[in-house]
């Protein structure tokens, strides 16, 4: 039997403002198996978990239930005290009274009942608890970046220098990703490029850093400390082992239809290209599509050009095999797709463009080479409209319901810009809320508007009407409470950003969550924001939600340190809740091998006695540093041989009955 | 006359897998969206742990429904769990509805743990099938019930 104390946390007034603690506390006495019951202000507390560590002693408890939050809080910081008291962390169980019932009734009454009901069930279910024994596995020290962008090169630096193995994997031909594409960064205004490309080199030219660009994760398997990952090389065409970088081929490359993707279709490319000059690696890849070779079998120019003869048009993908101890993902985003906002003219006229088009425009080794010009006709603009939050803090179903948070400081850059260049171009600001909060992001927003004489609007576009090679911006301005009509010769549209397409697959690969709108999904959202629920993977940059580069360096590092923090160990203990089979009630019928996500369960053959007789059985047997415990194994077999330690069948039957009666 | 429903008190038995459900119930908790106290959720691993067994026991033992919560599809912390269970709940809920018991007693929903609102709603929703259905008097063993207060 049991020994069996109940502690009811009041959690300050959050529990005990609707549910009757003494009551719980009086009902619990009565329950079997109880010896002692008591309450707290804040169980979680120092104080509160000695009270915790002083009844197990006194009444030699042999088990305890907590009444208090949900266990996805604090059923390790329980089950620490437990420990500490000398018991099996394993023989707490939590009623969650808090998120499952004070916070969500208002009925004191109701509350209180069903707080009764929480906490005889976990008694319920702890009555039936026997002590677990986690088992150890290996860590695999290195760690798989996903995404080389600025948050992915900063989390796989920080883990190279604390000298661990790190493998980056970038689908793009180069690492750098959208800050590559940027100008200017707010509110320093330094170049972009002068800030990242040294550290593209650092992460090439580091010895724990291994690249892998134009490549993509195909699978992945395993678990924390062991993931085992499928890399696919997409075939570049080009040896890069060879290739010395020099850059004839694509100069020679007679195709020059395809849209230069880095410049976002502003210009074109050859078949065979390197995307920028100052790209990671230095070497060339041919778009098959667009190849003349590929297409028609004649050309084969580059081959013929190229001094260090690299050009392999028969290159074929390779698949990566490698194992991993961690995962970061960093995979960042893409501006959204304007299709669902005709009304700014974005598909009708070349004069309307998005930030990130207007950030090529400005960069001095974009399309215009710095020159601030009109795409239609390379005429100089004299009037700008910007246009904010297209697609952001969208509820009609066209765009996205969050704030993209970038763009209203990026807009502030811009208009700042280009009135610092061009003091003859007049530039208009759109805006729902100007949302600035970031170390000196006001006083850059402020200089904008009144240093620089950007003209902010508050108000809404309706329409962008291309007229007679002008714009007609139709929009409202709230504040003056009239309609204007601008005449602007461009529109630049503050696009809301999303998260990259790669995100939803890789989510699925690695069984990380992802919300409604396809960012990850963080293991708490204010205590854990780096972590994603999945053990082992670790959330980088916008892949989690909108974010600055400021603020994306500083969580890829935060990552980097939950990497460096996992890989140091040489053992992780292993969760003990796994299946296990009674060899002596199974049949041998394999059903459970086949559900097995894992391949976690083997058959042997075994010799049993039994009435005198020996004879030889075929039984399953569960291999526990493999098993995630799912339990999928428990509902197939037919003999009942089979149960998940932590949550048995009768564990589970002992807490509807509970609930029930 | 039908029974009034001020005096019906359902038991609703909600099991939620561990890594979305359940995150999904502590979200609509943390966010304050109420759902109806006659709704006990119990914490499984994942919704493929859920044996059939258990929902049969839980009307037995006088449950008035039974819903059970994973993750999306496609989204499980275990690849294929909530296909398991997704099966075998059809399965199961279509030989319950051939005894007699009311198939809208039973459901199995995807809430993934970014979302609380749809948590609620579905909660909420599904209480109030059960108190238009009434009392599982088919299976239910009404001496489990606690007694109804005037």
């Amino acid at each position: 039997m049991q020994r069996i104390g109940v502690f009811v946390c009041w959690c300050g007034t959050n529990i005990a403002a609707t549910v009757d603690i003494d009551t719980v506390v009086e009902a619990m006495k009565y329950e079997p198996g109880v010896v002692h019951a008591s309450d707290y202000q804040y169980m979680c507390s120092e104080a509160g978990q000695s009270k915790i560590k002083q009844a197990i002693k006194e009444h030699n408890l042999t088990g305890i239930v907590v009444c208090a939050c949900s266990p996805r809080m604090h059923e390790t910081t329980f089950r620490k005290a437990a420990k500490a008291a000398g018991l099996n962390q394993y023989m707490v169980e939590i009623a969650n009274i808090r998120e499952h019932c004070a916070w969500i009734h208002k009925d004191r009454k109701e509350a209180t009942e069903k707080a009764v009901v929480l906490a005889r069930t976990a008694v319920a279910k702890l009555n039936l608890n026997t002590p677990l024994t986690p088992g150890e596995s290996s860590v695999v020290k290195r760690a798989l970046v996903i995404g080389g962008g600025i948050a992915g090169i900063q989390s796989a630096l920080d883990i190279a220098e604390a000298g661990y193995e790190v493998d980056i994997v970038e689908k793009q031909p180069t690492i750098g990703g959208k800050m590559a594409q940027l100008d200017k960064t707010f509110p320093t205004l330094d170049c972009a490029a002068c800030i990242l490309t040294p550290k593209m080199v650092d992460a090439a030219s580091h010895e724990n850093i291994n690249l892998y660009t134009y490549s993509e994760v195909d699978s992945v398997g395993g678990f924390v400390g062991n993931f085992n990952v499928k890399i696919r090389k997409k075939a570049r065409s080009v040896k890069a082992d060879i290739c010395s970088g020099c850059g004839i081929c694509t100069e020679k490359c007679p195709s020059r239809k395809a849209e230069n993707e880095f410049n976002l279709g502003l210009n074109k490319r050859g078949a065979i290209y390197i995307p920028f000059a100052q790209a990671i690696p230095n070497v060339p890849v041919i778009d098959r599509d667009q190849c003349i070779k590929f297409k028609t079998g004649k050309c084969g120019l580059c081959a013929k050009v190229c001094p260090a003869d690299a050009i392999d048009f028969s290159q074929q993908d390779e698949i990566v095999e490698k194992q991993y101890g961690a995962v970061v993902l960093a995979t960042g985003f893409n501006p959204i797709k304007l299709d669902n906002f005709d009304e700014f003219g974005y598909s009708q006229s070349k004069d309307v463009i998005t930030s990130l088009e207007l950030e090529r425009i400005m960069n001095a080794a974009g399309p215009t080479g710095g020159k601030l010009l009109r795409p239609s006709d390379n005429g100089h603009p004299h009037t700008m409209v910007f246009v904010q939050c297209v697609g952001s803090r969208d509820t009609t179903g066209c765009g996205k319901t969050y704030c993209s948070k970038i763009c209203c400081m990026y807009t502030a850059k811009h208009a700042m810009l280009i009135r610092e260049k061009y003091p003859d171009v007049d530039v208009h600001v759109f805006y729902i809320d100007v949302r600035t909060p970031g170390k000196n992001f006001d006083e850059f927003y402020r200089r904008a508007a009144e240093d620089y004489g950007v003209n902010y609007i508050k108000g809404m576009v309706g329409k962008v009407a291309p007229t007679n090679g002008k714009l007609l911006v139709q929009g409202s301005d709230l504040i003056a409470d009239r309609q204007l009509v601008i005449e602007a010769d461009m529109v630049v549209l503050a696009t809301a950003i999303e998260p990259d397409q790669t995100a939803k697959s890789l989510a699925t690969m690695l069984t990380a969550s992802i919300d409604t709108n396809n960012f990850f999904t963080e293991a708490h959202p204010k205590l854990r924001p780096v972590e994603s629920p999945t053990a082992g993977v670790f959330l980088s940059g916008v892949c989690q939600g909108p974010k600055d580069i400021p603020e994306t360096v500083a969580q890829a590092s935060a990552a980097a340190v939950k990497v460096i923090g996992l890989l140091s160990k040489d053992k992780l203990m292993c969760n003990p809740c796994v299946a296990n089979s009674n060899e002596l009630l199974c049949n041998g019928c394999s059903n459970c091998q086949h559900v097995c996500p894992y391949g976690a369960i083997d058959y042997v053959e075994k010799e049993f006695r039994a009435g005198g007789k020996t004879s030889l059985r075929r039984v399953a047997q569960v291999n526990e540093a493999i098993c995630q415990g799912c339990g999928a194994c428990t509902v197939v077999c037919p003999s009942g041989a089979m149960d998940l330690k932590g949550f048995t069948n009768q564990q589970i039957m002992a807490e509807v009955d509970a609930i029930c009666r | 006359m039908s029974i009034e429903n001020k005096e019906f008190k359902p038991l609703i038995v909600a099991f939620c897998c561990n890594w979305c459900s359940y995150a999904g119930a502590d979200l609509a908790g943390t966010s304050r969206l109420a759902y109806p106290a006659e709704i006990k959720i119990i914490r499984v691993p994942c919704s493929c742990r859920v044996n059939p067994m258990f929902v049969l026991r839980a009307f037995q033992r006088g449950a008035d429904g039974v819903i059970i919560a994973g993750c999306h599809p496609g989204d499980c912390h275990y690849t294929t769990g909530n296909y398991y269970a997704r099966r075998r709940m059809t399965l199961l809920f279509s030989m319950l509805d051939f005894f007699g018991i009311e198939k809208e007693r039973t459901r199995v929903d995807w809430v993934s743990a970014a979302e609380g609102v749809k948590f609620s709603t579905v909660m909420n929703d599904f209480s109030k099938k059960i108190h238009e259905l009434g009392e599982n008097r088919r299976l239910g063993d009404l001496r489990c019930k606690m007694p109804i207060e005037k």
